[in-house]
């Protein structure tokens, strides 16, 4: 019953991801883009804690941090540009 | 049993995920679309985080550390959104709705 | 007393220091929890120059039922934000809302604009520059002096008597 749970939420966020792919390449504004890349990284990291329950191995775990911490700093340097023209003043 | 209350927190959470990024593709303006991805993809990740938690506590070894990464993504999701907002106004981005005037 | 507090500057700080450090390495054990009770120890007073104020939680056990009425209506507005966005799409009546603020601190400012972009179809903007205003987009908004009441009474209030400004 779990492996079709899991296997089930794979699917639904993968359609998600897609989803997210298709708005990062429509745009069609730049923060539309960086707002796609946003939920980009988010739903990626639950496809890593999925991937991570179905292997049964908590090494996944470190990789989903450093995923949401990068994609926190990525996500505020691309709005910092967009605000600025710059990143670092 | 244990396997059943995962299994439904996995399917609630990436519902919930899918339900955000539908939002992202489907509503009209970029303000509208801020909406999904900062809430429902936020509690999304929050309950496969939970499922996470549950499953490995269940196998003997007590696993709490999901709760880092849960607490981390519902502290910033509001940061992005309101950077990204910001942004968004400063640059006149294109609303459905008239702007609203706004000078600091 | 006094020996205390200068040693723990930030009891709260050091505090959440310890739990980030074990939940990191996810243990118990009594080598981890020394070594982050140094962590705990060192890190606020080796960045005690960086802190601007010492915020102080008047009242920490309605900042614990904050937090709880946070969560539920992060859940409860989730759920109306996912019944809007599978909607048809003509009955969205998104808005720009002036949300008079009156407190001043900014920190207290933050948490209040980090709890309404977390809660119902609501996402914080900007403050304007002498904290009298905060600029609000609402995904469907039917009555903005509601809205704003509603907001007042169920967030603003509690953050104010939990910082005491």
């Amino acid at each position: 019953m779990l492996a079709t749970a899991i296997l089930i939420a794979m699917v639904l966020m993968i359609l998600a991801l897609i989803l997210n792919i298709w708005r990062v390449v429509v745009g069609p504004d730049t923060a539309d883009r960086i707002l796609a890349l946003d939920t980009l990284y988010i739903n990626s990291i639950g496809l890593l804690v999925l991937l991570g329950i179905h292997m049964a191995s908590s090494a996944y775990f470190e990789a989903a941090l450093l995923i949401a911490m990068i994609g926190f700093i990525g996500t505020t340097a691309l709005c910092k540009y967009l605000l600025r023209g710059d990143i670092i003043e | 049993m244990i396997d059943a209350i995962i299994s439904i927190f996995l399917i609630f959470g990436a519902g919930f995920a899918l339900i955000g990024s539908i939002g992202l593709v489907r509503l009209p303006d970029f303000y509208t679309r801020l909406h999904g991805p900062t809430k429902a993809t936020t509690l999304g990740l929050g309950g496969l985080l939970i499922a996470s938690m549950i499953y490995f506590t269940s196998r003997g070894e007590v696993s709490l550390h999901e709760l880092l990464v849960t607490m981390f993504l519902f502290m910033t999701a509001p940061v992005s959104a309101h950077l990204l907002a910001k942004a968004a106004l400063h640059l006149r981005i294109r609303s459905e709705i008239e702007l609203p005037k706004w000078d600091k | 007393m006094k020996l205390l507090k200068r040693l723990v500057p930030h009891p709260i700080f050091s505090f959440v220091l310890l739990v980030v450090w074990l939940l990191l390495n996810n243990t118990l054990s009594a080598g981890h929890i020394l070594l982050g009770s140094v962590i705990a120890l060192v890190l606020p007073w080796a960045t005690a120059g960086f802190w601007a104020e010492q915020l102080h939680l008047h009242k920490p056990g309605l900042a614990l039922r904050f937090l709880l009425l946070v969560l539920w209506d992060i859940t409860v507005a989730n759920i109306q934000v996912a019944k809007l966005i599978l909607s048809p799409r003509r009955k969205l009546r998104p808005a720009f809302i002036h949300y008079p603020l009156d407190m001043d601190n900014d920190f207290a400012i933050t948490v209040l604009a980090a709890t309404i972009s977390l809660t119902p179809g609501t996402v914080s903007i900007d403050v304007n520059g002498d904290h009298s205003v905060l600029l609000l987009h609402g995904l469907d908004v039917d009555d903005e002096a509601a809205l704003i009441a509603e907001i007042k009474r169920r967030y603003e209030a509690p953050i104010k008597e939990i910082f005491g400004c």
